[in-house]
């Protein structure tokens, strides 16, 4: 069984703190759904809120079509994994992943059988009776997920489970919690602040800030056609310039910047602010969609001085002072064997098609 | 081992680390020890008048410990049964207090550790500790008065006619085994409150989305994780009231006597140091041996307690 989530006018305050501003979402029955956001941006208190440990200030959550007003977290159809896990390290990994079977009160043989079943899935098998601090992090963490699935919900909410691990661990899982989302089939609602594991495994991603929602769409929208300023910043790396419209062709925005006029593409779409002639701006180009002209033509051309070099193996990154900007620039290039080909000191043009750029009304930027 | 004495020396210094060696020396030797095996060895001897002790007549006998096991030479019944009785009155008694402290303490512990916020949970503290600046004199007067025929209690049932006679609490032992309970409470709530509040409160919500109801959270995730606090906070409460003798004196009902009562007449109305001794160092070293047999039938280990 799966069930859809919605949530209907959420308001979450603590005191004069807002945690969540006006929440309206509707996650489909069987979606990996991600929030991705910093820190303190109210994205556990959102999902605390769905798994029913905190109650709204206002508005509705609905699971399944079900209003869960006053329905406490253990009569929820959802299953939370939390940040560190939480699992009963006085019980055996077995214990651990049949007690919801337990209380239920499911007989010990029929727990058993199933625990060994979900060791199976989630391949630990004869790991049953070991404690759960025999194991290792990356275990530890498969017994987390075994032990929600145990309960059977409609909904399982993970809560940033992969942040203890390492990187090498924590791109595997990725991988693994992706599939085991496709065998169970049950919506799976993750918390991140990694736009990596949000942008890799979800159907769908809601990027928030300050308690409120700021896009929420497919990861390759959220990258290339970012609805705000946060968002662009916040999700991968970003270079941007201020100024203001001073004209509007067709889907294009024109804007004058110190650092010379520049286009961006104009991004329309429901419920975001439409840019006008004399508005405060932003251009974001990525680092990847820069290039050296080197004498060719670009709609957006800039005159810069090369900073520094960085090689990161795949790629190169490289740092640019850009007349008329107050931060420092980087471009990325493809490592294809040869070097960047600018020396550090020397003066160049870089620039990218209109259709790489996007315009944007000015707003509050992530923080670096 | 001389490796952990020379890190010691220069970790603390020579005078700092003298003195601490020294310290601990004396007190577990002058304060401990010396007492303890002093009394030892007068429960092993004849009771003489103390001109004599050391003399030839302060001999060697196990005297004492017969005595209290069959009774005076010349009595008919097989056993000491009256002292016996006594023993194992007070034996039962001190797990009764145990078990309803307990079950008073552990909800009181829980909820200020997982549910009193801030400045309300440390009113609470103090408000159970202030209590215990009375001295225990007083607070067992007290609860006499309170539990008297005329005291509150009675006044107050009979004020709303759910008695027509004043109810006997004192013979009944409903003082006594109120004035114990309450007497080393603290001794109680405070290891279960160290145990429990070490609990990761994601294990308590993490129990209840997989949809456990409060009850179980308690038995199968709680009550283990302050297993150690709770055994620590018995063996202390159990040990005391076993070992306690003012409550007992005041509250006590003419029928029954506590165990301490006896060393104490021994000791001081019979003048009979040495068969009060004996009858101490059995009413320790049976404690001893009751708490390290529930202790294993527990599987609790005597390292985690000292957590």
């Amino acid at each position: 069984m799966s069930a859809d989530v919605k949530l209907e006018d959420v308001w979450i305050r603590f005191g004069s703190f807002v945690a969540a501003r006006d929440v309206n979402i509707h996650i489909q029955e069987g979606e990996f759904f991600s929030f991705l956001g910093p820190s303190g941006c109210g994205k556990t208190t959102l999902l605390r809120a769905v798994s029913g440990f905190l109650t709204p200030s206002e508005g509705k959550v609905l699971i399944g079509a079900k209003d869960m007003a006053g329905i406490g977290p253990n009569k929820r159809p959802t299953a939370l994994i939390f940040q560190n896990l939480a699992l009963f390290p006085l019980m055996k990994v077995w214990e651990n992943i049949a007690f919801a079977l337990e209380v239920k009160g499911v007989g010990k043989a029929e727990r058993r059988k199933r625990a060994d079943e979900l060791l199976e899935l989630i391949a630990l098998p004869d790991q049953g009776d070991k404690m759960v601090n025999e194991l290792s992090g990356g275990q530890k963490q498969r017994v987390a997920i075994a032990r929600a699935l145990a309960a059977e919900p409609d909904v399982l909410l993970l809560d940033e489970p992969l942040s203890a691990l390492d990187l090498k661990l924590r791109q595997h899982m990725r991988t693994e919690l992706r599939a085991i989302q496709e065998r169970v089939g049950i919506t799976f609602i993750y918390i991140t602040h990694d736009q990596g594991e949000a942008l890799t495994m979800s159907d769908h991603v809601a990027v928030m800030s300050q308690g409120v929602i700021e896009q929420v769409s497919d990861g390759t929208t959220i990258y290339d056609s970012p609805e705000t300023a946060f968002v662009a910043s916040f999700v991968g790396e970003n270079n941007h310039f201020s100024g203001k419209v001073t004209a509007i062709d067709q889907d294009f925005v024109i804007v004058d910047t110190p650092s010379g006029q520049l286009r961006g593409r104009n991004v329309k779409r429901a419920g975001v602010q439409q840019l006008s002639v004399g508005d405060e701006a932003m251009i974001f180009i990525r680092p990847e969609s820069l290039r050296f002209i080197d004498g060719g033509s670009a709609d957006n051309r800039l005159k810069a001085t090369v900073e520094r070099q960085e090689f990161e193996g795949n790629f190169w990154q490289v740092f640019l002072r850009v007349d008329g900007s107050p931060r420092i620039v980087s471009l990325s290039m493809v490592n294809d064997g040869h070097s960047v080909g600018h020396d550090v000191g020397t003066e160049v043009e870089i620039g990218c098609s209109a259709k790489l750029a996007v315009a944007l009304p000015a707003g509050a930027m992530a923080a670096e | 081992m001389k490796q952990y004495w020379k890190e010691f020396f220069t970790r603390n210094g020579m005078s700092l680390g003298l003195f601490m060696l020294l310290a601990v020396v004396v007190w577990m030797l002058v304060m401990i020890i010396l007492p303890q095996l002093y009394m030892m060895d007068f429960s092993f001897r004849a009771n003489v008048p103390p001109p004599q002790w050391g003399s030839e007549t302060h001999v060697y006998t196990l005297e004492h410990y017969r005595y209290l096991i069959y009774g005076n030479v010349n009595a008919t019944d097989a056993f000491n049964y009256i002292d016996l009785g006594v023993f194992g009155r007070t034996i039962l008694a001190s797990v009764f207090v145990t078990l309803i402290d307990v079950a008073l303490c552990y909800p009181v512990a829980y909820y200020l550790a997982h549910v009193a916020k801030g400045g309300w949970g440390r009113l609470m503290v103090i408000s159970l500790i202030v209590p215990f600046w009375v001295n225990e004199l007083l607070r067992a007067f007290a609860f006499k008065v309170m539990f008297g025929a005329s005291g509150v209690i009675n006044s107050i049932l009979l004020a709303l006619g759910i008695i027509d006679q004043p109810y006997d609490f004192i013979r009944e032992n409903f003082a006594l085994y109120s004035g114990l309970s309450y007497a080393y409470i603290l001794l109680m709530i405070f290891p279960i409150y160290n145990a429990v509040e070490s609990l990761d409160k994601n294990q308590i919500e993490a129990a209840r989305d997989l949809g456990s109801p409060w009850w179980r959270i308690h038995w199968r995730v709680v009550i283990p994780h302050a297993k150690p606090g709770i055994t620590s906070g018995c063996t202390m409460v159990f040990m005391l009231t076993a070992g306690a003798l003012a409550a007992p004196q005041i509250l006590g009902g003419p029928s029954s006597l506590w165990f301490t009562q006896l060393v104490y007449k021994w000791f001081n109305n019979s003048a009979n140091w040495a068969r009060g001794s004996a009858y101490a160092l059995v009413l320790l070293i049976s404690c001893i041996i009751f708490v390290l047999i529930v202790m294993r039938l527990f599987k609790v280990r005597l390292g985690e307690i000292a957590r």
